[in-house]
């Protein structure tokens, strides 16, 4: 076969529908929404067109400012306990049997498809009271009696964990398959144990994977916008709550789509220098 | 060295399994009431899920959803796809930049932009814009997998068969179609387990008027607990389980998350 | 004319010339070898002619057909891929079935004819399996029968052998040439490997760097290759510095050669002499005298590297017919004129 230019109109025909269908639903929903960040709240409607920046304004108050904080601070916490736990797993992981991975990757696969609601619910039901795992310490006689481990921020901190690790272990899963064996063995040969091996090799070996896993974890937890508000308590809120709340219940839609606005720059951006240090590597 | 990585094994699993085992324990409590370890055993709170008039409604749209904008999602998939590895187009790939866009973003930007979208417009509330934000959402899954079945075929086979006889569209109905096909439907079945799931572009494009089955566990959630909840997310997970089972089980699931083929041989 | 010419053709990629101005004719009937270093133009050439590649200029024409611009799968040709190109999707009677399948032949006819070509490769009772299950010989033979379902007037194969074993590949070149001659199918294989191309082509065209450096048959080719490139590529061969004097008395490393004869005018040239041609002889016997510095013996033959006039020359001999020699030992080496081959280096 021949792979050559496009020529004649039937040659494009088969993406027609896709470019359609993109451009339609979500290129115009997007630039929509730039448009609305724009315009004026309407108590009665939606939005009523026009062209203010009072949206983007009100970031500058000491609320949103603590908001945003709280939302960078938080995702950037995700991201580095999912690193530090997914990391070695899938490095051993990658070393097991094809069965065992298969296996697990079913497993992960699983977790990660679980609906934010879903995930939510259960783990409130783990750190309740009367259903959580306090019943099993009081049970073998840690504790005297059961106590409730939420809200708090640990408990949305655990959360968001949960809901980050299989992702994390996804993405860095090819990275590390494909990592040549023989880069440790040669280590070990050279009388490295094995847990030096890995620190001194396939860790520095990795280090950029490793940054643009982080930056992607990073985009990924600041999407949660369930865990906070089921798991935490209002000050717990990120920037993605804040979006929801303020779409659906203040129905101030200007508002919420300049949030938005906001938070597309700050993921466009982290993309970018994903994207930045993938190349990096690939050149290296 | 093997014990450490034995338990390392075991705590991993544990902390990913948990609240599902608690949720699973709490699901077959006798009464309605959320305790751990489950006191007396029934399974009363699934049948409720096809019985109660709400659940049964919820899991149906959910189903209807999940079913159509997962098909929809491939239909969009499937052409972009073959096109880009049949032709040499480079500005081609901004529309797989764009398609896997939505799902770099945080959902909730998309969920918003829907919402814009589908008010300006005046069809906000309507079923069938749920159907198309969720095609649009999870097109990244099929086009992901789609590229790589399309990356895996050996260019020579098409030769070969043209070698033999067969124009354009007899390879692609005789050689390309039928090795594309795993690639296909574990492309459908990522996108339909994720749509099954997703929560906040259905609530933001639907959910004043409809439910689907995780809008409905949380505003249940909000008003109280009723083990339904469990059962339902029990369900979740066993549906997820058997669609990614029995992606690993006639395909290769390694493969599609990355893994290379050369070193399968 | 009857058979494939090749006239004037060029294939361009961006400023490099892959093939650059080849002109071949390929008659009825014949087995030809496109023979050269990886990166010489071979495989684009072959491709070109089945219709994968696009020429940049000139024409191909097959039977006085002009088929340059025909698309392949109007070609009526059948061809082995280097990857063999098995559909990894149908079985082995499926695979050699689909030039025929794809054309609506009666199911009756596709299962005769598949029978007629496996009982044809030796695998007569394998239509069923999977291909995925057959060994490497037998995945060469279906990819050859495959090719061959429809009776294509153009048998063409790039590198089909390249993945076999040693001894499974040298059996193969044997099978694919009696093959060839019993169907009388004008055949085009692309191989880097010379000795195959000994093996089966009626014309070995030797290619480098995108143009056809010599087109003979193999004996000829081996015999009096046309410059040194060939010689060498073609064989061992020790290529040797030779000089003329205003008389035409010609002289290797300093040493006279009288019977010699170079082109008129020349004064510097190369000569290729085979190291099966090379005789050593006692000290002072010889053309020069040199000192051996390693011998080679390989049971059926033995090799002999010896240093003389400051260049490395190979000796071929069997155990009977070389004397006895040690390595460090002064020895004549005798070079006959009429096994030098004058060639252009």
């Amino acid at each position: 076969m021949r792979r050559e230019p496009p020529k004649t109109a039937a040659d494009y025909a088969p993406l027609a529908f896709p470019a359609l269908m993109l451009i339609v639903f979500f290129v115009v929903p997007f630039s929509i929404m730039i448009a609305v960040s724009f315009f004026k709240r309407d108590p009665a409607g939606f939005y009523k067109p026009a062209f203010v920046f009072d949206n983007y304004a009100r970031f500058l108050s000491a609320f949103f400012g603590e908001v945003l904080g709280f939302s960078l601070m938080l995702a950037v916490t995700v991201a580095a306990c999912c690193i530090v736990i997914a990391f070695p797993f899938t490095y051993l992981l990658t070393r097991r049997p094809r069965r065992v991975q298969t296996l697990w990757l079913v497993g992960l696969l699983s977790v990660l498809s679980l609906s934010e609601v879903i995930i939510g619910f259960a783990w409130s039901t783990l750190l309740s009271r009367t259903a959580g795992i306090t019943n099993l310490l009081v049970a073998i006689g840690l504790m005297d009696q059961p106590v409730a481990l939420l809200p708090t921020f640990g408990a949305v901190l655990t959360g968001m964990v949960y809901q980050a690790l299989p992702y994390t272990i996804l993405v860095l899963y090819p990275a590390l398959v494909r990592l040549d064996p023989t880069l440790t063995e040669a280590a070990r040969t050279l009388g490295a144990s094995p847990v030096r091996a890995f620190f001194n090799v396939t860790v520095p070996a990795l280090r950029n994977t490793i940054v643009a896993t982080l930056i992607m974890v990073f985009v990924f937890a600041l999407g949660s916008y369930l865990l906070p508000q089921i798991l935490g308590r209002p000050r717990h809120w990120t920037l993605s709550v804040l979006i929801t709340d303020q779409a659906i219940y203040q129905s101030n839609m200007p508002f919420a789509a300049a949030m938005a606005v906001f938070l597309v720059l700050i993921s466009l951006s982290l993309v970018g220098l994903t994207l930045l240090v993938g190349r990096r590597e690939n050149a290296a | 060295m093997n014990m450490l990585r034995r338990l390392y094994f075991i705590a991993v699993a544990l902390f990913l399994a948990a609240p599902l085992i608690v949720v699973a324990g709490v699901s077959v409590n006798e009464k309605q009431d959320l305790t751990f370890p489950p006191r007396g055993f029934s399974l009363a709170w699934y049948a409720q899920i096809f019985t109660d008039p709400e659940w049964r409604a919820a899991l149906f749209h959910s189903l209807i959803l999940a079913v159509c904008s997962a098909a929809l999602a491939v239909l969009i998939a499937l052409p972009l796809a073959w096109f880009l590895w049949r032709r040499i187009a480079p500005w081609a790939n901004i529309f797989q930049v764009l398609g896997l866009a939505p799902f770099i973003l945080p959902p909730v930007i998309t969920a918003l932009g829907f919402l814009s979208f589908w008010a300006t417009l005046g069809v906000f509330g309507q079923f069938f814009t749920a159907i198309v934000s969720h095609a649009i959402f999870f097109v990244t899954l099929p086009l992901v997998t789609l590229s790589l079945g399309f990356a895996s075929i050996d260019r020579s086979l098409v030769e070969a068969a043209a070698t033999m006889g067969a124009d354009d569209r007899t390879v692609a109905r005789t050689v390309v179609l039928p090795l594309i096909l795993p690639y296909l439907i574990s492309g459908y079945a990522f996108a339909f387990v994720l749509s099954l799931n997703e929560y906040i572009i259905a609530y933001m494009t639907i959910g004043f008027t409809t439910e689907t089955l995780p809008i409905k566990i949380f505003n249940a959630l909000r008003y109280g607990y009723t083990p339904t909840m469990a059962s339902v997310s029990v369900f979740f997970v066993a549906v997820a389980a058997l669609v990614f089972g029995s992606i690993a089980r006639f395909g290769d699931i390694r493969r599609l998350l990355g893994a290379m083929a050369s070193e399968d041989n | 004319m009857s058979g494939l010419s090749i006239n004037a053709i060029t294939k361009r990629f961006g400023d490099f010339a892959a093939v650059d101005d080849v002109t071949l004719a390929v008659p009825h009937g014949s087995f030809v070898c496109l023979l050269g270093p990886s990166g010489c133009g071979k495989t684009t050439l072959l491709r070109m002619i089945a219709g994968l590649e696009e020429p940049s200029a000139g024409a191909i024409v097959l039977d006085g057909e002009d088929i340059t611009t025909l698309p392949t799968h109007k070609r009526s040709l059948g061809m082995v891929f280097q990857s063999l190109a098995l559909f990894p999707h149908l079985t082995v009677g499926d695979n050699i079935a689909y030039a025929l399948r794809i054309r609506g032949a009666p199911k009756q006819d596709q299962r005769k004819r598949v029978e007629e070509l496996l009982s044809m490769i030796h695998l007569s009772g394998f239509a069923d399996r999977p291909v995925t299950k057959l060994s490497g010989g037998q995945r060469q033979r279906v990819a050859i029968a495959r090719a061959l379902a429809l009776s294509p007037k153009l048998f063409l194969l790039d590198e089909p052998l390249s993945a076999l074993d040693a001894k499974l590949r040298e059996a193969m070149q044997v099978e694919l040439r009696q093959l060839q001659q019993r169907l009388g199918i004008t055949t085009i294989v692309v191989t880097h490997d010379q000795r195959e191309a000994m093996t089966m082509a009626d014309l070995v065209v030797v290619m480098g760097k995108g143009k056809i450096l010599q087109a003979a048959p193999p004996i000829e080719i081996y015999r009096k290759p046309a410059d040194a490139f060939v010689a060498d590529f073609i064989g061992i061969t020790n290529l040797l510095p030779v000089e003329t004097d205003g008389a035409g008395r010609s002289s290797v490393l300093g040493a006279a050669v009288p019977e010699l004869a170079c082109p008129s005018g020349t004064t510097k040239a190369t000569i290729s002499i085979r190291p099966e041609d090379v005789r050593l002889t006692t000290p002072g016997r010889g053309t020069l005298d040199g000192t051996v510095t390693f011998v080679r013996d390989l049971g059926g033959t033995i090799e002999t590297f010896v240093e003389a006039g400051g260049m490395t020359i190979t000796a071929v001999a069997t155990p009977r017919e070389r004397p006895d020699v040690q390595v460090g030992q002064t020895v004549g080496v005798l070079l006959p004129a009429e096994n030098c081959v004058v060639v252009k280096s």
